[in-house]
């Protein structure tokens, strides 16, 4: 213990001698660290968060287009919408024996950036979801907030909002004579739901006065049930006078206040007008819901029913599992090119301190030889070396793990801006300890050969050579 | 009297490990406690080989040497490095303070070096005794050749030894520095009853010495 003290003064002094030198190994290997640590954080919040949010989901169904897109609209909350599907289409292939819940979802508003879902209420049971304040919706217009969105947006139970038709913060123009009252705040449950601003179907029905929620509003032309860029204007309750021009392609006119006129594309199943003109649509099977989220009865189901569905011409299945592990293959590669470049800084950093360690020896071989004259065991003369690079690594590691986690944190304040991931840098998680053991033993490693030269050269006999 | 120092027949490798080095052959050479020895003698003549013999710095190839009672032949090396750092304080002609260390931490590695409890006021009254207290504190870069001097042989004596060895501690100094040099080593190992035994060629010194052992010509 008392050789390891004197060792580690001498250590110690021998980087303060080099105060520039020492700096700059820290910098770099705290560099390669940080950026590993980074990159492992937000990758694993990423991934357990994709987990989280899509337990429980075996399959999700909705319009033809892009699977992953489906998956990352109607799952994951983050993309926009392939477009809708018929519910009426749905209906018996979600009334197979092998589904045994399935969750209807409605998209196209939003309030501050926070997505507005219509939903069945087994959207909750999906995650769990329990209320921590008021009620769930009851009648159209009611809605329940999840804990994030209640949060950031200020708005408690018996709260009023107006939706904003789009998916994205400020995109759209208001519903300002349909607003929505907070009847609900949901516990935070560290899902997606968290970030969703929930209501009935109906709500959203109701809103857009179509057999279509405005799921499409903003998504990219895709065939089948998507309406196109120019619904993107579809506004519905509009004040008079207002006046806008939609593509048609099915039978118009809506119940539109008096005055207003424009053409609307309805590219699902026309409905009789005169029912289309009071809102009311009739039978729900007529309307068009986003997408369903579907819970299997069996496993075996994962076998058939996808093709089941696909076989369908106005939809598709897709799996979240395997979606997410594609998405995270393609990332992977940047992700794998990132790590790549943080380890060759790690190398370098290594390098740094071997070259440095090296050099050092070379000067101060009078020194370690005078350790010796002193008395000193040839173990601290190998210790004080090794204790160099051992403290350069420990200094890498904290000045690595502390730029780590501020950059994940940085990227996650930047994401919750924009209310679509939760991942952040206050969070630790098993795979550093490897990333820090890997700097510690590079670090070592950088000082071995060095401190094998500093005890083959410390002897005694070199002084009197002098 | 007890014997300090008991050389016989010795020879050893001139001037290191290097086996090209020429064999030497060294004088016997018997030092008592508190009899200060002058090794006098020219360039080349071996004397800071002897002086490396004594403490230990240098392999013996054969013949008798006994410091302290310890026979250096047969004692190994990490026993040489505790005997070194306990038992004998040395002053070399280059004076090998550690420049990344405080003349305090130099002092203080001396005694951390050997195991010996770390002792704050004895190094307050060695830097008194030797005129360096407002020097503690600094580098050895920032001191005067003298100052610097002074502090290696603060920390010669820190572990209070038995054995004082210097070699050639006044041959880069004039005449009044010399006198003041060598009047500082010998009150010094008086003060701290430790016998002193210095290496030189400088004779301006040899009157301060009763026992004198001549190496080489001279």
């Amino acid at each position: 213990m008392n050789q390891l003290a004197t060792a580690f003064s001498i250590a110690a002094a021998y980087l303060r001698e080099k105060k520039l030198a020492t700096a700059l190994n820290v910098l770099l290997l705290g560099l390669g660290v940080g950026t590993i640590i980074a990159l492992v954080l937000l990758l694993a919040q990423a991934e357990d968060r994709m987990e989280r949010d899509s337990a429980g989901i075996d399959l999700v169904i909705g319009a033809k287009g892009s699977p992953m897109q489906l998956i990352l609209s109607s799952v994951f909350q983050v993309d926009i919408p392939t477009g809708n599907i018929l519910a009426a289409d749905a209906a018996p292939i979600i009334s197979s024996p092998m589904v045994k819940r399935a969750v209807p979802l409605a998209l196209g508003d939003s309030y501050k950036g926070f997505r507005i879902v219509g939903a069945s209420k087994d959207y909750l049971h999906l995650y769990q979801g329990k209320v921590a304040g008021g009620r769930l919706w009851e009648k159209p217009l009611e809605a329940v907030l999840g804990a994030d969105a209640a949060r950031a947006t200020g708005l408690g139970v018996g709260a009023e909002f107006v939706g904003t038709h789009g998916l994205a913060e400020g995109g759209g123009s208001e519903h300002g004579d349909h607003p929505y009252i907070v009847v609900g705040v949901l516990a935070s449950s560290g899902t997606v739901m968290d970030r969703l601003i929930l209501t009935d179907l109906a709500s959203v029905w109701e809103l857009h006065d179509h057999t279509a929620p405005p799921a499409m509003a903003s998504a990219p032309s895709t065939p089948a049930k998507q309406n196109t860029a120019k619904d993107v204007k579809h506004q519905h309750g509009d004040k008079p006078g207002n006046k806008h021009d939609h593509a048609h392609d099915a039978k118009p006119q809506h119940g539109d206040k008096p005055g207003n006129k424009h053409d609307h594309a309805h590219d699902a199943k026309p409905t009789p007008a005169g029912k289309v003109d009071d809102h009311e649509h009739g039978e729900d099977e007529k309307r068009e819901v986003t997408a369903y989220l579907i819970q299997y009865a069996t496993p075996l189901a994962a076998v058939s029913f996808p093709r089941t569905v696909n076989a369908s011409s106005a939809m598709q299945a897709a799996s979240p599992a395997l979606e997410s592990a594609r998405l995270f293959q393609l990332v992977g590669v940047g992700v794998t090119a990132l790590k790549g470049f943080a380890v060759v800084m790690m190398v370098c950093a290594g390098l740094g301190i071997f070259i440095g360690l090296m050099n050092a020896l070379d000067e101060r071989r009078a020194d370690l030889a005078l350790l010796r004259v002193l008395g000193a065991s040839p173990m601290v003369v190998v210790l004080s070396t090794m204790l160099q690079g051992a403290i350069l690594g420990i200094l890498g590691v904290i000045l690595g793990v502390t730029m780590g986690h501020a950059a994940a944190e940085w990227i996650g304040q930047t994401f919750a801006a924009s209310q679509r991931v939760a991942i952040g840098g206050r969070v630790w998680i098993t795979q550093e300890w490897w990333i820090i053991g890997g700097a510690l033993v590079l670090a070592l490693v950088a000082s071995l050969m060095p401190a094998w030269r500093a005890y083959r050269d410390a002897t005694p006999e070199l002084l009197a050579e002098k | 009297m007890n014997t300090l120092v008991f050389m016989q027949d010795v020879t050893c490798r001139y001037g290191g490990k290097a086996s090209a080095q020429p064999t030497i052959a060294l004088p016997n050479l018997t030092v008592t406690q508190g009899n200060h020895t002058l090794l006098l003698g020219p360039s080349g003549s071996g004397k800071t080989t002897l002086l490396n013999c004594i403490a230990g710095l240098q392999v013996v190839l054969s013949g008798r040497t006994e410091v302290a009672g310890a026979d250096m032949v047969s004692a190994t090396a990490g026993d040489r490095d505790q005997l070194r750092g306990s038992k004998i304080g040395m002053v070399m002609q280059r004076l090998h303070l550690i420049s990344a260390m405080t003349i305090r931490a130099n002092l203080l590695l001396a005694q951390r070096l050997v195991g010996t409890k770390v002792d704050h006021t004895f190094i307050e009254y060695l830097a008194q005794a030797l005129d360096i207290v407002d020097k503690l504190d600094r580098y050895p870069r920032q001191l005067s050749q003298g100052e610097a001097q002074r502090a290696a042989i603060a920390r010669a004596l820190v572990n209070k030894p038995a054995l004082l060895l210097a070699d050639e501690p006044t041959s880069a100094l004039d005449d009044k520095n010399c006198a003041a040099a060598i009047k500082l080593l010998l009150d010094q190992a008086a003060l701290h009853s430790a016998t002193l035994i210095v290496a030189t060629h400088d004779d301006r010194i040899k009157s301060h010495f009763a026992n004198i052992v001549l190496l080489g010509a001279a």
